[in-house]
């Protein structure tokens, strides 16, 4: 006889692992890099590169020097490359990028405790300390072949005036031809992912349609032009895949609920009364910050559970 | 009305329409004197005396007791402590077989007339809740004066995967449920009595509607197969929207569950005189050649159940008494089947090997999908932390230890076991 196994029940688990889950983002988010090909032509592969082999051995780094267990295997510093990547500019300098994935991956993931422990998005976070600290380049934006103006359609409703007759049609904002961050221009392919990501219940549909719902709503109510609003800035991108980011979003679908309206009053409040023109990454590294308290407000109350 | 979804875990009922069989008769079985929660039973049979299937051979002691009869006949070998299944040592009382299976004579069906005796039949034929917890039948239909019974639920959910001994009792035996509803509609007088059954035993619905058409107060309800459908407080809330309060009893929002196999025993042994002997048991898993259904005497090493399906594949390396969502893994071969045995798992090494935990996502599928809805995560945290308090407010003492959390978590973290290590944190902190 064999020596038995004694473990603790369940012995059987489903097949979902953290990877899986994270491949499943990635694989999300490959239409999104393939239309940013298409539309900023191929530096903007040389930047995504730089960026997810800058995170990947950034975390690998950081750990064998820590002596902890190295765990980029698990594809998490995939996704922050990726998604940083996708808040640059196209003709971003590669040191400045790098730099981003170092803010990312070390200050904001690995210091607060690695995957799951950190309470801010990486990707977000450093979007934007880099937006801050580089200004110029990170709002310097390449000459679209299509679009009548390289500045993103945000900045040019910003101005207003005369400079509102070079916002692009509508349909090149949905299908991603317009100025911008590498990925965000497309809502079309980036809701091809979000759909995914819904199917493959990677994400809950809380977050992603309060946020644009509010957007849109919020617009509409204060006169501007809701459908711009929608297309025009990373609201997809945002709403999509980094408000559903697990550790720095609430767990509990009415808490997310919360957080996207928040993420959506605060990006109009910006966008419309701010210095910005965009404000999808302020709103969401804010709502990160009070993830905790939603998650205390919204707190499940047991079945029958008393009162204490 | 909002249900309690579930989960949908694999049924793997692959024995359900294995007709159970009885094993050859055991050389010696080990009747253990705690089979049940309460107090053990007290041995009155003494080493060399002869016993036949079906005396009475422990006697219960205090309310919530139960008695122990012999399961073969033969003689008395040994009455001494042994290892139980949970870790603890407890009383046994061990006998040799003859080989003839011959029946207590002394066994005559009980008169029962009224709800005194209905009761204490059903106490004397040693039945416990056989679903498995084991918690003795006749104090729990024991209704304190002016309690107002609306609904006993007959639990024949079985929503742990493998497990099919209750869908062959409702199917081979379904006389026996219908006759143990009938006698606790006449002698409890709930307003319903329904036979809860998930939706993947046609054959178990259909012959018990059969058997039921006509009953007043007595019906089968149909439920979605999904788990932890049969766990007592999710089984009253999806059947009829109440919700029990925390620390208190189902009979407080006028509703008793009963396992169906347990109703089946004392109408048996309302009928027949003959006490619960003896099993039917799913022996099923990755590492036993043929499964199969078996029934077998109480008390017989559960190595005897696997020789009976054809033995164990050479790469057995897990051995579960119960389901695989809630059942205990077990050192050896030589435990005896006990009251609330209804499954023996074997699994080779690849199904037997526990997951290796990464670190929490932060997903809250586990707080999402908790049936109590509890927040696992949160719960295990401040476990970690050992934070009392916490773990207080987070009512992990509500947990009603299902392993929905644990089955369905990406990181694969220890959650039900956390959960249980959180109640015993909480109950040493009361210790103080």
């Amino acid at each position: 006889m064999n020596k038995l196994t004694v473990s603790y029940a369940p012995h059987i688990h489903d097949n979902s692992s953290a990877r899986r889950i994270m491949l499943d983002v990635i694989i999300a988010l490959v239409p999104a890099f393939a239309m940013s090909v298409w539309v900023f032509g191929s530096r903007a592969a040389v930047v995504t590169s730089v960026c997810v082999v800058s995170c990947v051995l950034m975390e690998g780094v950081y750990q064998k020097l820590m002596k902890k267990p190295v765990t980029v295997n698990d594809f998490s510093a995939i996704i922050t490359g990726l998604l940083l990547a996708f808040n640059l500019p196209v003709d971003i300098p590669i040191w400045q990028a790098v730099f981003g994935c170092a803010v990312a991956i070390i200050f904001v993931k690995q210091l607060f405790g690695g995957l799951g422990k950190n309470f801010a998005n990486p990707a977000v976070t450093a979007r934007v300390v880099m937006f801050l600290a580089f200004s110029t380049s990170m709002t310097t934006w390449a000459e679209i072949p299509d679009a009548a103006s390289s500045a993103t359609p945000l900045a040019l409703m910003k101005r207003g005036g005369e400079e509102l007759e070079k916002l692009p049609e509508l349909w090149n904002m949905i299908i991603g031809s317009r100025g911008g961050s590498l990925g965000e221009t497309s809502a079309l392919v980036l809701l091809i992912g979000g759909i995914y990501l819904l199917v493959r219940r990677v994400i809950t549909w809380h977050t992603p349609v309060t946020f644009i719902a509010t957007v849109f709503i919020l617009t509409a109510l204060l006169g501007e032009k809701p459908e711009y609003h929608l297309f025009a800035g990373g609201l997809f991108l945002g709403a999509i895949f980094m408000a559903t980011d697990y550790p720095t979003t609430p767990q509990t679908s009415s808490g997310r609920l919360i957080f996207g309206a928040g993420c959506g009053v605060l990006t109009v409040l910006i966008r419309l009364y701010g210095n910005y023109p965009e404000g999808v990454a302020f709103s969401i590294l804010l709502m990160n910050m009070v993830v905790p308290y939603i998650n205390k407000l919204t707190a499940r109350k047991a079945l029958g559970g008393k009162r204490d | 009305m909002k249900r309690i979804v579930g989960l949908p875990v694999p049924h793997s009922k692959n024995t359900a329409d294995y007709k159970p069989e009885e094993i050859s008769n055991p050389s010696e079985v080990r009747l253990p004197m705690k089979m049940h929660s309460g107090s053990p039973a007290k041995p009155i049979v003494s080493v060399g005396e002869e016993v036949q299937i079906g005396q009475l051979i422990g006697e219960a002691e205090g309310r919530v007791s139960s008695p122990v009869h012999a399961s073969v006949s033969g003689t008395v070998k040994s009455i001494n402590e042994h290892d139980a299944v949970t870790g603890q040592k407890a009383l046994s009382v061990t006998i040799t077989s003859d080989g003839k299976k011959t029946v207590f004579e002394g066994l005559a069906p009980p008169a029962v007339t009224n709800t005194a005796e209905f009761l204490k039949a059903v106490h004397d034929s040693g039945v416990v809740g056989l679903g498995g917890a084991g918690y003795p039948t006749a104090p729990k239909l024991t209704l304190k004066e002016g309690t107002r019974l609306d609904y006993i639920l007959i639990n024949g959910a079985e929503c742990e995967p493998y497990i099919t001994s209750d869908t062959r009792t409702m199917i081979d035996e379904a006389e026996y449920v219908a006759e143990g509803a009938r006698l606790m509609k006449e002698y409890l007088r709930p307003e319903n009595i329904l036979i809860c059954v998930e939706n993947n035993k046609p054959e178990a619905i259909k012959e018990l509607e059969r058997l039921t058409a006509g009953e007043a107060g007595i019906g089968v309800r149909v439920l979605p197969s999904k788990y932890p459908q049969g766990e007592r407080k999710v089984l009253v809330y999806n059947v009829t929207g109440r919700i029990v309060p925390e620390g208190g009893r189902l009979t407080d929002v006028g509703c008793i569950v009963v396992n169906c196999t347990t109703v089946a025993v004392f109408a048996k042994y309302i009928q027949t005189g003959m006490p619960l002997v003896s099993k039917c048991v799913t022996v099923d898993g990755s590492a036993v050649i043929t499964p199969k259904n078996v029934i077998a005497p109480i008390g017989t090493p559960i190595g005897r159940l696997f020789d009976a399906c054809g033995g164990l594949k050479d790469d057995c390396k897990k051995i579960l008494m119960g389901g695989p969502m809630m059942g205990a893994a077990v050192p050896n071969t030589e435990l005896p089947v006990v009251k609330v045995t209804n499954a023996l798992l074997a699994l080779n090494a690849k199904d037997a090997r526990p997951p290796v935990p990464t670190a929490c996502i932060k997903c809250g599928r586990c707080i999402r999908k908790c049936p109590m809805r509890l927040m696992p995560s949160h719960i295990e945290s401040a476990y970690e932390a050992k934070k009392i308090d916490l773990l207080k407010q987070y009512k992990v003492n509500m947990c009603a230890e299902c392993g929905c959390c644990a089955w369905l978590c990406p990181a694969k973290r220890p959650l039900a076991q956390v959960m249980t290590l959180s109640k015993e944190l909480l109950w040493e902190a009361r210790q103080g």
